[in-house]
């Protein structure tokens, strides 16, 4: 019981913990590309605060609402990864407050939060499935949902995996609303639509999809961090790789538009995974 | 209590988010603004940000005069910030009408319409006096921060 509840602390805490660290490790490692300086390690920190204690304006009372579920929802999701439950279950709790930023977005009658919104939908048209099938391969793989036995499996899953953590990839590449993939709204400075999706979100609402967002990323890299449970070292360097193909992407490509993103994502990620989950099933 | 406004105050001061509206100016200004967002200047550095949305924005920037067309979006863009926000008038249009202020069409300088708390000299100001300004600015926030909460 108690140790239950020292897990549900332990999330709590590490999602925007780690989440605000994992987004100011990415603003200067992206100012280093670019040969500038970058802000300071806190600066998301710096920035969410000041938000918070900012009027609050609201367009729509809807939006209040449908931030609240947002983070709770994010937040949910990533308090049951850290109870080891079930991978099914955290996927479909996350998309629900993916879904509820868009119907928040949609509640304003600002065009570009309305596009924003639209364009959130198709980028969220073309990650669930692949999530869902990245979910699937684990399962065939280790005959398990449930973290507490894949994270208890002997051997990484990479070597028998790995065109499914080139889709996980891409899942996490629009997640992180990276270029070429950043259609809905752009992270840090960058304005697409003027901010899409959260052009009518302010204050301390802008600063709740801020730290929503660093659960999700946060779950999203603990996904990665399945395929090479077994020790703490490969576990570290797979996502610390991972991370900076992720930047090092942002900063060499250019936006593309969602017919681009989806024949994509949807063609190239549905046949890696295909011939992925065909070599498991066959070849193994 | 003193110490948490203190420290949201501080954050204030790290993270000027900034909005430029381009009111009617010949463009020299604007091209400075954004040289500061260059490598060379690099404005992120002290948390600045160049956003497109005055939802979002704390500080506004803006260069060029003012006419009686865009006075209406200025003082709206204004109106849409949420407070503590401070106003950056930059260049000599901007602050007074500069070559322009004898044409017909022209209302005057920024401080016309809203009250501006900085003013960055200059035909256009070089990008380091913009910085300049913007950091003057902050002080500005700080102490609006402080009256607000007060
Ligand atoms: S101050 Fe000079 S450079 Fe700036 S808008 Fe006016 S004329 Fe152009």
């Amino acid at each position: 019981m108690t140790q239950t509840a020292i897990l549900i602390v332990c999330g709590l805490i590490s999602g925007p913990l780690l989440g605000g660290l994992v987004s100011g490790l990415d603003r200067i490692l992206t100012a280093r590309m670019q040969s500038r300086i970058g802000p300071p390690l806190f600066q998301p920190f710096y920035d969410v605060i000041k938000l918070c204690f900012k009027e609050p304006l609201v367009v729509n009372v809807w939006q209040v609402f449908c931030v609240h579920v947002y983070v709770a929802a994010s937040s949910i999701a990533v308090v049951l990864f850290f109870l080891q439950s079930d991978l099914l279950l955290i996927l479909f709790v996350q998309a629900v407050g993916a879904v509820m930023l868009v119907v928040g977005a949609l509640s304003s009658t600002s065009p570009f939060s309305q596009i924003g919104a639209q364009r959130e939908l198709l980028q969220m048209l073309s990650y669930e499935p692949l999530l869902v099938l990245v979910v699937v391969g684990i399962y065939i793989e280790t005959g398990s949902f449930k973290l507490s036995q894949i994270y208890h499996w002997p051997d990484p899953l990479l070597p028998k995996l790995p065109f499914l953590f080139i889709v996980l990839g891409y899942a996490l590449t629009i997640k992180l609303r990276k270029s070429p993939f950043d259609l809905s709204t752009c992270h840090h400075g960058h304005q697409e639509i003027v901010k899409g999706l959260l052009t009518d979100y302010s204050g301390p609402f802008l600063a709740l999809t801020e730290v929503g967002h660093w659960f999700e990323v946060v779950l999203l890299l603990g996904l990665c961090t399945l395929f090479w449970s077994t020790s703490w070292v490969g576990m570290g360097i797979l996502l610390a790789a991972t991370y900076f193909l992720e930047v090092l992407l942002d900063n060499i490509t250019s936006r593309m538009n969602w017919r681009w993103m989806l024949s994509t994502v949807w063609g190239v990620g549905l046949a890696l995974s295909l011939v992925n989950l065909i070599w498991l099933t066959q070849g193994g | 209590m003193e110490m948490i406004k203190k420290s949201v105050n501080r954050m204030r001061a790290k993270s000027p988010w900034l909005l430029h509206f381009d009111c009617g100016s010949c463009n020299g200004c604007d091209i400075e603004i954004l040289a500061c967002l260059t490598p060379v200047y690099d404005i992120e550095r002290f948390g600045i940000i160049n956003v497109g949305n005055p939802f979002h924005a704390d500080v506004l920037l803006v260069s060029g005069t003012v006419n009686p067309r865009n006075r209406k979006v200025l003082s709206n863009l204004h109106a849409q910030m949420p407070g503590p926000k401070a106003v950056i008038a930059v260049g000599a249009c901007g602050l007074s009408g500069g070559v322009f202020r004898e044409a017909y069409n022209v209302v005057g300088g920024i401080d016309k319409v809203l009250p501006v708390d900085v003013y960055v000299p200059g035909c256009p100001p070089k990008p380091e006096a913009i910085i300049d300004g913007v950091v003057a600015a902050l002080d500005k926030l700080k102490e609006l921060g402080l009256r607000k909460e007060a």
